[in-house]
């Protein structure tokens, strides 16, 4: 039925020069290929903002540290998170739902691949344009290189008068164009997955990652504009003397902080949930067992789109809003831990009595659930308004949202980034290296922000380029950098891991997990095409049905 | 072999598929919207904070702004009529309404700058003059930019048009772009409502 003959990645490229490969590359339309170069340069990306962090880290190593001056250290924070947020998450999660969605959904490609194409485009130009600063943004002032006004460039500090140069503008004009490109993605994705279903696949037949992914467009729709729209009116102050957000002529710090936090805290969701989507397609085939509650699921991810869109001002408790506001979003924020929870219950619902498998993306997928619930129960702690009066700005909100970044968004990434690798590139990831590379890196990420919750608890503020001796904060940032080290060390194992695999991996096959979703159902990688037919699917697990065709899953859907 | 097919004999269900290009425009139209209600919450939340005069009541005129929405208004009628005649085959027809919808489009713009040089020649009142001047010429520039790309896009249609290029089987396309526009004009009524009735 499914016998294993190989497309290499490009058919008859092999024969071609350099120079046509790479314009092969530059012009394609295939959404496999500008899948495969969003999650590349995303990597690419994903190792500068941790050169940065680890840069921050020797600084803070030892009290009163003298590394970096604290100018570059509020570019490399600025530097660090922006770049982790918009030029590793955004293009690494779109880029692997770009990859996987049209052959999940036994589509030929996307709904509209030339739009597709140019999506990556507006990304890697909003990408160099903020980097670009580093060279380019002491315009004629001498004064400033990269951004540095956080990753949320706060009102009033990015008016003209303290934030001379052109570094604010850079960040604006970078995150702006990278924004148009991930909405323009956004609305493909979701028209991909709305029109371009194959015959058989209803709504409810629907992998759920692809379910995640509806949502996570949406969101993308509804949020990334009011950030757009923000940085145009900052743009406007800025060049033009306009007064949205400068506070002499009457002008609201306090606006900005609304529009940014409408876009801000829906991103989050925007990068967690494709994770919850991999974790969804990963746990079921590494416990051998049907996704527990999947149209729960579904309710989860939908209610937890909504509710998204009603929390953002939890960031400003420490602002002085009224007890009214205070209250409101006190108890949405408390309310969406809810849905997630119940994610949390399905995904251990799947895997209890699972016969389950431990490689590489399981172990990333068994570590998540623990990692992202102590995340989640730091943010309910912080949901409530007196315990962010207490730690708004500190360490604890730093470990915080590292818990749920990296655990939930990162590991995310890697484990999927093991179990779809044999697909799109024929040939499977060493698990030896793999299982190497996990526990380092769950070492090093627990050393690195575990003790970032005491350092904060004990007052350490964050964004501060040192810390006195003597204040008890040593030991805990001493601990949080050689965390970095270890963290280091495991993502240099991974790119070797990934070097050799593509050399010397065992070949994979069309299915080497015994999975059952449509991707599995064409060859490793796939031919341009994607199907050679088009699939005709049956129930949520096509290719259950086919390897058992004595009781297939349409027999007992609707029985849940 | 790729085929997954097993299901030989299976009735399929129906499936719900919207159009391609519509669900991708109502996406599009979707985060344009939430770009201007943005804005729209700007002004909104700037309403009577202006340090310094002139204040919105002092300075705005409705005679002109009421001529302007009505132009704006009618042309969606007269594009539901062009895409009509085209998808009937009246291709000449449906250049003549395409054409009084861009020349009323014309007359919108025409009409907003006629006011924002009155504006500024009259009462002094320039974007950095205060935040009436900041959300105002934001505001309603933002939706001059729209007014414009829908401009463009319709007088591309007519162009390529009346060199022949256009027929009865283009009218899903022709149709979408009368979509936009339905949509720079249904903005235009929040930005009106915005300005011109809450904000004066």
């Amino acid at each position: 039925m499914t016998t294993a003959h190989h497309h290499p990645i490009v058919p008859a490229e092999v024969s071609q020069t350099l120079g046509a490969r790479l314009h092969g590359w530059a012009v394609t339309v295939d959404h496999k290929r500008l899948g495969i170069l969003y999650v590349c340069f995303g990597l690419v990306f994903f190792v500068i903002g941790g050169i940065e962090a680890a840069m921050m880290r020797a600084q803070l190593a030892q009290a009163a540290g003298k590394i970096v001056d604290p100018a570059t250290f509020n570019q490399l924070f600025t530097m660090h998170g922006t770049t982790m947020v918009f030029l590793v998450g955004m293009p690494v999660l779109l880029g692997m739902a770009n990859y996987l969605i049209p052959l999940m959904v036994g589509a030929r490609d996307m709904a509209f691949p030339r739009l597709n194409a140019f999506g990556l485009w507006l990304f890697l130009f909003g990408a160099a344009l903020l980097y670009y600063s580093y060279i380019g943004a002491q315009g004629l002032y001498g004064t400033s290189a990269a951004p540095d006004v956080g990753w949320f460039a706060y009102a009033p500090l990015t008016n003209k008068t303290f934030s001379p140069g052109n570094s604010t503008d850079y960040w604006i004009l970078g995150i702006m164009v990278s924004g148009f490109g991930s909405i323009t993605t956004a609305i493909n994705l979701l028209v991909t997955i709305l029109v371009m279903r194959c015959p058989g696949m209803t709504l409810m037949r629907l992998p759920l990652m692809a379910w995640m992914m509806i949502v996570v467009s949406v969101l993308v729709i509804i949020a990334i504009p009011v950030l757009t729209g923000a940085q145009i009116m900052l743009l406007l102050d800025r060049s033009l003397g306009m007064h949205f957000f400068d506070t002499q002529n009457g002008g609201s710090s306090v606006l900005w902080q609304h529009l940014f936090w409408f876009f801000g805290h829906p991103e989050v969701y925007i990068l967690v949930l494709p994770a919850f989507g991999f974790f969804s397609e990963i746990i079921p085939v590494f416990s051998r067992k049907v996704i527990f509650g999947y149209p729960l699921m579904v309710a989860a991810t939908v209610s937890i789109g909504f509710i998204s869109l009603s929390v953002w001002a939890h960031h400003m408790f420490a602002i002085g809003m009224s007890p009214a506001l205070n209250s409101f979003f006190a108890a949405s924020t408390l309310l969406i831990a809810v849905p997630t929870g119940i994610k949390i219950f399905n995904w251990m619902g799947t895997m209890v009595g699972g016969r389950i498998i431990f490689a590489t993306p399981m172990l990333f997928a068994t570590a998540f659930l623990g990692i992202f619930t102590f995340g989640g129960l730091t943010g309910v702690m912080l949901a409530l308004v007196p315990v962010t009066w207490q730690l708004s700005d500190s360490y604890f909100v730093v470990g915080h949202f590292h818990y749920v970044l990296f655990g939930g968004t990162v590991f995310g990434i890697f484990s999927a980034f093991f179990y779809w690798f044999p697909k799109a590139t024929g040939r499977m990831l060493c698990e030896r290296l793999g299982t190497w590379f996990f526990w380092l890196l769950f070492a090093g990420f627990n050393l690195t922000f575990f003790p970032m919750h005491i350092s904060g608890i004990l007052g350490m503020p964050r964004r501060i380029y040192m810390y006195q001796p003597d204040r008890g904060l040593e030991l805990w940032n001493m601990l949080s950098s050689l965390g970095v080290v270890l963290q280091g060390v495991a993502v240099a194992l991974f790119i070797w891991n990934v070097i050799r695999s593509l050399r010397k991996g065992k070949i994979a096959g069309n299915d080497p997990w015994d999975a059952w979703t449509l991707e599995w159902a064409t060859t490793s990688p796939p031919p341009e095409w994607n199907f050679d037919q088009v699939p005709t699917v049956g129930s949520a697990r096509p290719l259950w049905d086919i390897k058992n065709p004595t009781d297939p899953d349409s027999n007992h859907e609707g029985s849940i | 072999m790729t085929s997954v097919s097993t299901l030989a004999g299976t009735a399929l269900p129906e499936l719900w598929r919207p159009s391609r290009g519509k669900t991708g425009m109502v996406c599009l139209i979707a985060a344009e919207s939430c770009i201007f209600l943005t804005f729209v919450v700007a002004y909104l939340f700037y309403i009577g904070k202006s340090a310094t005069g002139p204040q919105p009541a002092q300075v705005l005129e409705l005679g002109l702004v009421i001529v302007n929405s009505i132009a704006l208004i009618s042309s969606s009628f007269t594009a539901i009529a062009a895409v009509r005649m085209l998808e009937r085959g009246e291709q000449k027809k449906c250049w003549m309404w395409l054409a009084i919808t861009i020349a009323l489009g014309a007359f919108f713009v025409g009409g907003t700058i006629w006011e924002w040089s009155g504006l500024m020649s009259d009462h002094a009142l320039y974007p950095t003059t205060n935040l009436f001047g900041t959300t105002f010429y934001s505001l309603v520039g933002l939706h001059l930019f729209h007014v414009i790309v829908g401009l463009v896009l319709l007088s591309t249609v007519l162009v390529l048009g009346l060199l022949g290029c256009v027929k009865s089987r283009h009218t899903n396309a022709f149709d979408l772009v009368s979509w936009y526009w339905h949509f720079v004009d249904a903005i235009w009524v929040v930005v009106f409502l915005t300005v011109y009735v809450i904000g004066r």
